[in-house]
């Protein structure tokens, strides 16, 4: 038993967490017009428990003494600022710099959030834990945090993903984790999250739902956000030790937006800095083959919260596409809809093609195989950084590695591995 | 007085426990699902409750996924399930219809419009599976002003305060989920419904109906002991989906229960 007291200056505040930056959402969730809890009337008592939970944990030291250390000793970090002045040069203009989660344990930024909900699980006497997956590293994540505390860990995947990510499965395999095929609907992301929920409304009493983004409902956005506030607060941090001042532009690709929300979460109140989020436009916006949630979409309520998403004319939930697994989801989280709305970020898109272009441009230039939703963001960088001056900085979050993607890639390019 | 008040209130006089099958809109084609709705009717039903097909229906289990996709396949919309009830309306005036389903289509469809256009297609209650008393207000509003009952979801989970709370704003009945878990899981625990029905019953003077899980006439007996209603769900969805007259098989499936029911209320008296 760790020794409680109420003293945390010996952990970096970067590695505190908590709503401190703003009094958004509200009691009940809400981010403006968005957020809330639309879910069935059976959660609605776990969601609370869990609201009470993290209000109550977030603020004990030892909670945050134990998620800081993990983060150090476990995940690695703090992970470092790498300006790619290669990639700078090449485009002209403005400096490009990277903030690399693609270091972290099991290679994103995924495993910040896992390590924050895991050790919830365990302080609110959860043992067993459910999580949904597209790629598969939310799953893995969640399998090897599941996998250091000991708890019993299911993770639902589309079937159809299952079959594109044959090694992320094996990894969950590998890891302990019973990985549970979902054949309804499109059988990806959107389809194992709605399974992820079903099970949760079976075995609330048990169990904890570890949601990999700042999607869903109540109190996720908000935990979600936090655990990865990290991100941004270290970068902010580093910026300052580093560079003696704050970037001009933030850039990080949106799929669900967790990586996103942690970088943009504690530079919001920097109202020089400008925000932009990069979504999926797949074969292009104009069609229907993308993931713009965001930029194509409109307010509607999905997955427990009302936020910008994808549908059809008749609101039913739209198949999406993206060569990037990971953005390849028909909602956003809340909080990036209120973003959007009140014009504090920008949230753009990027197609297929640019995307694995930017792959190749950083992976030669850098010599760093950037996953490819974070070649979303890469690719947006070059084209603000080319109309930057010199002196002008641009932070890209590089949110994870693209080790699991060269297959993808392979086979889109004919190359037979 | 609205239909399902009458209906309620008819029930009670003569001690009947009233029956509400759910199918999904669209199941099978349009017109097997009026004439579902029909027969349905004939073998016993007091309320149907009508499943508005959505592409992502987290509350529900496999059987009503599939049907879901089923209907949307073959075309369904808000807008057909409205002219299906339009057209069993044509000849039933008496038998009222609950809409049951999720907020997207219908925030999509606009709020106030589909509360206009449900009333006129003669729509008495609406219950939204993804919205609690929380989300409510808006869209409660909208129904309200068009004399539609809101009916609203209490779990074995819901605190007291809770239940309390969704008594307040239920409307038409109070429908008890009776059991953790998606509809047509696992088994109904009868010894675990006399307790919380009769806390409910301290917050309302609504009727109590009871779902989720009741899949035989014996199990919908059972129910009968403590609720007003009995709602029977994927059971029937799922004997639906393979039968080849579903005249048929609606007649064959709802006639036992209706019988059993009006059988154990007999003893009872």
């Amino acid at each position: 038993m760790q020794k409680s007291t109420n003293r945390l200056d010996d952990i970096p505040e970067a590695w505190q967490f908590g709503n401190d930056l703003g009094d958004l959402p509200d009691g009940g969730g809400h981010f403006g017009e968005f957020g809330g809890s639309y879910v069935s009337e059976t959660l609605m008592a776990s969601l609370d428990e869990l609201r009470q939970g993290y209000l109550h944990w977030r603020r004990d030291p030892v909670f945050v003494r134990r998620f800081a250390q993990d983060l150090k000793d476990y995940v690695g970090r703090p992970s470092p600022l790498y300006e790619a002045k290669r990639l700078s040069a090449q485009v002209g203009g403005g400096r490009i710099i990277l903030k690399r989660e693609d270091l972290n344990h099991t290679g994103a930024h995924k495993i910040n959030n896992t390590v924050g909900q895991a050790l919830l699980a365990e302080f609110m006497g959860k043992k067993r834990v459910i999580a949904e997956t597209g790629a598969g590293q939310h799953g893995v994540a969640t399998a090897t945090i599941a996998a250091r505390l000991g708890l019993e860990c299911v993770v639902y995947m589309g079937a159809v993903d299952i079959q594109r990510q044959a090694i992320n499965v094996f990894r969950m395999r590998l890891l302990g984790a019973e990985v549970r095929a979902v054949d309804s609907g499109s059988q990806t992301l959107k389809d194992a999250m709605n399974e992820a929920l079903r099970d949760w409304v079976t075995n609330v009493d048990d169990t904890f739902y570890v949601i990999g983004t700042v999607a869903g409902p109540h109190p996720y956005p908000m935990l979600v956000r936090d655990f990865n506030s990290v991100i941004g607060r270290e970068a902010r941090e580093q910026m300052q030790l580093q560079y003696q001042t704050l970037p001009d532009a933030l850039v990080a690709c949106v799929g669900g937006g967790s990586n996103a929300m942690g970088l943009f979460y504690p530079f919001l109140n920097d109202k020089e800095i400008s925000i932009y989020g990069v979504e999926a436009g797949g074969e292009g916006v104009d069609g229907d083959q993308h993931a713009a949630s965001l930029g194509a979409g409109r307010p509607g309520v999905l997955h427990g919260s009302r936020t910008y998403l994808l549908d059809d004319d008749a609101g039913q939930i739209r198949e999406t596409h993206s060569v990037s697994a990971g953005l390849d989801y028909p909602g956003v989280g809340p909080e990036h809809s209120w973003l959007k709305d009140t014009g504090r970020a920008e949230y753009v898109s990027v197609t297929d093609q640019e995307a694995l272009q930017a792959f190749h441009q950083l992976t030669r230039l850098e010599g760093i195989l950037p996953a490819l939703e974070s070649a979303h963001a890469i690719a947006y960088a070059t084209k603000l950084a080319a109309q930057m001056s010199p002196q002008q900085i641009v932070l890209v979050n590089l949110s994870g590695r693209g080790d699991k993607d060269v297959h993808t890639v392979a086979s889109i390019e004919g190359i037979e591995l | 007085m609205s239909r399902i008040a009458e209906c309620f209130n008819k029930c009670s006089s003569i001690g009947r426990t009233a029956l509400i099958p759910y199918i999904t809109a669209g199941d099978g084609g349009a017109e097997a699902t009026l004439t579902v709705m029909q027969t349905l009717v004939e073998s016993g039903a007091d309320i149907i409750e009508l499943g508005m097909p959505f592409s992502d229906p987290m509350a529900d289990g496999p059987v009503i996924q599939k049907a879901c996709e089923r209907a949307l396949a073959s075309g369904m919309t808000l807008t057909g399930v409205l002219g299906l009830v339009r057209r069993f309306r044509m000849d039933d005036q008496i038998t009222p219809i609950v809409l049951m389903g999720y907020m997207n289509p219908i925030e999509r469809y606009g709020l106030k419009l589909f509360s206009q256009d449900a009333a006129s297609a003669g729509v008495d209650g609406v219950l939204l599976v993804d919205c609690p008393p929380e989300e409510a207000a808006t869209v409660h509003a909208h129904l309200s002003e068009c004399s539609i009952d809101q009916i609203f979801l209490v779990a074995p989970t819901s605190t007291e305060q809770r239940r309390q709370q969704i008594c307040a704003i239920s409307s038409g009945f109070v429908y008890y989920v009776s059991l953790k878990g998606v509809t047509g899981a696992a088994c109904l625990q009868q010894a675990s419904l006399a307790e919380p029905i009769a806390e409910i019953k301290q917050h309302t003077k609504l009727p109590i109906a009871v779902g989720f899980g009741i899949k035989s006439p014996s199990d919908a007996v059972a129910v009968a002991e403590h609720a007003d209603a009995v709602v029977i769900g994927s059971a029937l969805v799922e004997n639906l989906a393979q039968a080849d007259d579903v005249a048929q098989l609606a007649r064959d499936f709802l006639q036992p229960i209706r019988q059993a029911l009006d059988n154990s209320k007999k003893r009872i008296s």
